[in-house]
């Protein structure tokens, strides 16, 4: 299948998400959905639910900001079979396991 | 800051042992156009175990060249239903929903891996009344929910506000005229942002403050509020809730849809 041959590439489709739509991505990388931790963001301090963070994708990687104060959280880069997460913007992250 | 022990992370849903999500091949078996601008897939994923309400998948397309792009489609589909329903709204500069929208033709093979979503989820267990709220196709993961809330908590009060342009983009009106009419503890309010018919007796404005006091139920039911839609629709919702007293760990959200206003 090749539906993209004939296209022309833009970089994003322009569409606002959120860390809800992360979860597939974060998934590779942590054994249990990572969506419903809450994190305290490392700029502001103001506390989180992943899923709530804005999400930026771009064909490099994919960033998770801050819905407050807009510092990065989350830097995720994916180049199958390879991936690179970056935190440092995420102060604590806690979770609720079953 | 949390403080350890206490709460505030919103619990994990059990899930199968920890394995990484693989990309799977699914098959498109039905197209049907939903609205102008909008389609419906219907796609069989071999050994599919179904999934839980709100959830989406994550789909994938691969050039010629090897480039490869991914969008995340909400599942519109009943929980336990054998194959899967996804509703894709057309947005005319994408990369990918215009081939799903456009090109793709029954028996075409789509890589998918899912389904994903552990917070925008909903279960019989998470109780209500339920208040659900969306706009433009963020009725999606909540059709899911009122579908399988029609067979898990039939009798749950459970109302739906949705707002969209036009009559013609109302996505999925048979099925909510229909669970509606059979379903006296369902109620379905629609809302026309951009132009409405002669005789269309319901709102023609915006979800605003005044349309949630009228809608919603009030705190002291402890409604349990799902609201899905474009980033400002769904902060500005969420914040009207919240102000009407609805606690924020009640208000669970998903914001998606072009960055352009579909409303």
């Amino acid at each position: 299948m090749s539906p993209m041959a004939s296209e022309t590439l833009s970089p994003t489709d322009f569409v606002a998400l959120d860390g809800n739509a992360a979860g597939g991505l974060l998934r590779q990388l942590f054994v249990f959905d990572v969506t419903v931790a809450r994190v305290v963001c490392s700029g502001c301090r103001s506390s989180h639910l992943l899923a709530a963070l804005k999400l930026y994708g771009h064909p490099m990687g994919s960033i998770l900001r801050c819905p407050d104060c807009h510092a990065t959280l989350v830097r995720v880069v994916a180049h199958e079979p390879e991936y690179w997460l970056d935190m440092r913007g995420v102060e604590s992250l806690h979770v609720s396991l079953p | 800051m949390a403080i350890p022990g206490k709460s505030s992370a919103t619990a994990v849903t059990r899930e199968p042992p920890a394995t990484r999500l693989q990309w799977r091949i699914a098959e498109v078996t039905a197209l049907r156009d939903e609205t102008p601008r909008a389609r419906s897939l219907t796609l069989r994923v071999a050994d599919w175990t179904g999934h839980i309400a709100g959830q989406h998948m994550d789909v994938r397309l691969t050039a010629a060249d090897g480039y490869q792009t991914q969008r995340s489609y909400s599942i519109a589909s009943i929980p336990q239903a054998s194959e899967l329903e996804l509703l894709v709204d057309l947005i005319p500069e994408g990369e990918v929903s215009p081939y799903l929208t456009q090109e793709v033709r029954p028996g075409d093979r789509i890589e998918m891996r899912g389904p994903i979503g552990g917070y925008f989820v909903w279960t019989a267990a998470h109780g209500g009344p339920l208040m659900l709220i969306a706009a433009g196709s963020g009725v999606v993961p909540l059709a899911s929910m009122l579908a399988y809330r029609a067979q898990a908590a039939p009798g749950l009060p459970t109302r739906l506000l949705y707002s969209v342009r036009t009559s013609e983009d109302i996505i999925f009106r048979p099925r909510l005229d229909s669970w509606a009419r059979q379903d006296p503890t369902l109620t379905v309010v629609l809302t026309l942002t951009r132009g409405a018919p002669i005789d269309w007796t319901g709102y023609r404005r915006r979800i605003d403050m005044d349309m949630l006091r009228q809608v919603a139920f009030s705190r002291d039911q402890s409604p349990l509020a799902y609201v899905c839609g474009p980033t400002s629709m769904v902060e500005e919702t969420a914040d009207h809730l919240v102000a009407l007293g609805y606690p924020p760990e009640r208000v669970r959200t998903e914001r998606f849809g072009p960055s352009g206003d579909p409303r």
